[in-house]
């Protein structure tokens, strides 16, 4: 008999599957759920951006380009970065346009890793990063993040983590679940620790257009920081573009001449037809981004006002498309409390701990729903909570 | 501010005072009274439903008319645009550049209904010297609205 642990990859098995799938698997077997699951946009890629998509197909452009994108890409996204965020990038060999933030992030976190070497992940976060630091034979080391420092790092908090073997730090802000963010300050005390060491932050900057009270600071733009950080960003979230797989790293040439082997042989280049598009996004698209921000702006202090109506706190998200709500007061896990608001009164949305064990008490509220949507959830949600 | 206020009701005229002041993050009285303002200058004319008739199985014909007209001393083109926003059948009446001179858009219960209208109303008002009915056959899209769209959320879920 066939021994199928013999012939699959002990990474590969050693990863556990995310906690959230099983949620999500019941979610899609219901019917006329109330959801506020989603970590993507609901609006649809602007139409300019669309039919530069359509106009390249049209003329033929069906190819492979080179590996690290086409050359007016980023050119566009050096433009684009040092008029949005100060920050300065050669296109000729200090970018590789990707498929989507992820494989940007797994492309830095591959190019860094040896086996053994440790690797920073604050918490809670995106599900992809320890994943992936296993997947590269390293060690993701949690620091679970806390609601009293409004869920930011601190320096404190990454002294405490660092060991010999730390390598890397990934740097999520801001942050998806708790669109906590990271301003100058903040970050200044980050990197004054970073400085003295040898360790390269992976900052990923996937929703560094969607900050509400403050513009976002990129910690590479803090002094000597640019040559020991990697920055991974994308078209996903800023101009509404999840499905065409769009995104890029930012880097100093040392960096990126490695990621570049990663993503050449792995991947070959980022779809053609959207790159085409995207080059139209970075030219044109600075009122879309402002447009679907004020969008979400107004819903964030809709869901914030209508949950604190209900009684349940939470913290002010100041970035990103999500509350991070503490329902710990009800005395049950984020689990149970949301599998039983699914069940009686077919509401969707996220467990903390899907985002890691820090997570616990708390829930993922996605806010990229029309009012109307958000409006009925909350209804629900203060009939659910008055039967507790 | 104004503006904004302006855009949320356009396009959803249900939200109160009370909501719009949480989006905005200002309070009630300051959206109130914005919007007092907005209805006592004409800025805000009126509130009303969009609504698709044809999924109610009332009958209803709509029809776009050019017309031409020969402008009249001091008055223009005025007189004759009043004259014909007073019929309750029309719903607008545009001044247009170009090949004719109003852009009337006319409902009625029946087709003969509104040719009736056309040939009794509207082409024996003084200084009108011609009209052309085009019929709509049907509706994609009106006042933004996009009829009979899948409304439903295809989006994957993901984190």
């Amino acid at each position: 008999m066939f021994d199928y642990n013999k012939v699959l990859s002990d990474r590969v098995v050693g990863i556990k599957p995310s906690g959230i799938r099983k949620f999500f698997d019941i979610l899609d077997e219901m019917k006329d759920v109330v959801s506020l699951t989603v970590g993507q946009p609901d609006f649809v890629t602007p139409w300019h951006i669309r039919e530069a998509g359509i106009r390249s197909l049209e003329e033929g452009r069906t190819y492979y380009t080179s590996n690290n994108g086409i050359i007016e890409m980023r050119q566009e996204i050096a433009a684009y970065q040092s008029r949005r965020f100060g920050l300065d990038y050669n296109p000729k060999d200090e970018i590789i346009v990707t498929v989507g933030g992820s494989e940007a992030i797994d492309m830095a976190i591959r190019t860094l890793t040896n086996y053994g070497d440790e690797i920073i992940v604050p918490e809670p976060c995106f599900v992809c990063y320890s994943p992936l630091v296993s997947l590269s034979g390293g060690v993701p080391v949690s620091i679970p993040l806390k609601k009293e420092n409004a869920f930011k790092l601190t320096a404190e908090e990454l002294k405490n983590a660092i060991t010999p073997k730390t390598k890397a730090l990934i740097l999520p802000f801001p942050n998806n679940p708790t669109g906590a963010c990271m301003n100058r300050r903040d970050l200044e005390a980050i990197a004054e620790v970073i400085r003295d060491t040898d360790i390269i932050v992976i900052s990923d900057e996937i929703y560094g257009e969607l900050t509400y009270d403050e513009p976002h600071c990129s910690i590479a733009t803090l002094d000597g920081m640019r040559e020991r950080t990697i920055i991974a960003s994308g078209f996903s979230k800023a101009y509404a573009m999840t499905g065409w797989r769009l995104g890029y790293t930012l880097a100093p040439n040392y960096f990126t001449k490695q990621m570049a082997k990663v993503h050449q042989f792995g991947i070959m280049c980022a779809p053609t037809t959207s790159q085409f598009a995207a080059v139209e996004a970075l030219k044109n698209g600075d009122d879309d981004i402002q447009y679907m921000k004020d969008e979400y702006d107004s819903r964030r202090r809709f869901i914030v006002n209508g949950l604190k109506e209900i009684g349940i706190h939470c913290f002010m998200p100041e970035g990103a498309f999500y509350v991070f709500a503490d329902i710990s007061h009800y005395g049950m896990t984020s689990e149970r409390f949301c599998e039983r608001l699914l069940m009686e009164k077919s509401v969707a949305i996220v467990p903390g701990t899907a985002f890691g064990e820090c997570g616990e008490g708390f829930v993922r509220i996605s806010y990229a729903y029309s009012i109307k949507r958000i409006e009925k959830a909350l209804r629900l949600i203060e009939e659910f909570v008055g039967t507790l | 501010m104004k503006n904004k206020i302006l855009t949320y009701l356009e396009n959803d005229a249900r939200l109160t005072p009370v909501q719009i002041a949480v989006m905005l993050g200002t309070t009630e009285e300051k959206v109130r009274s914005i919007i007092e303002e907005c209805e006592a200058e004409g800025s805000i004319l009126s509130y009303r439903a969009v609504i698709n008739w044809d999924k109610t199985g009332k009958e209803s014909v709509t029809a776009l008319i050019e017309l031409k007209t020969t402008p009249q001393k001091d008055k223009g083109f005025d007189a004759v645009a009043e004259k014909i926003s007073n019929f309750p059948q029309v719903n607008s009446v545009y001044l247009m550049s170009g090949g004719y001179d109003l852009a009337i858009t006319v409902e009625c219960k029946t087709m003969r209904d509104i040719a009736i209208f056309v040939a009794e109303k509207l082409a024996t008002i003084e200084g009108v010297t011609s009209t052309a009915t085009h019929f709509v056959l049907q509706k994609y899209k009106d006042n933004d609205v996009v009829f009979e769209s899948d409304k439903s959320d295809k989006r994957g879920n993901t984190w």
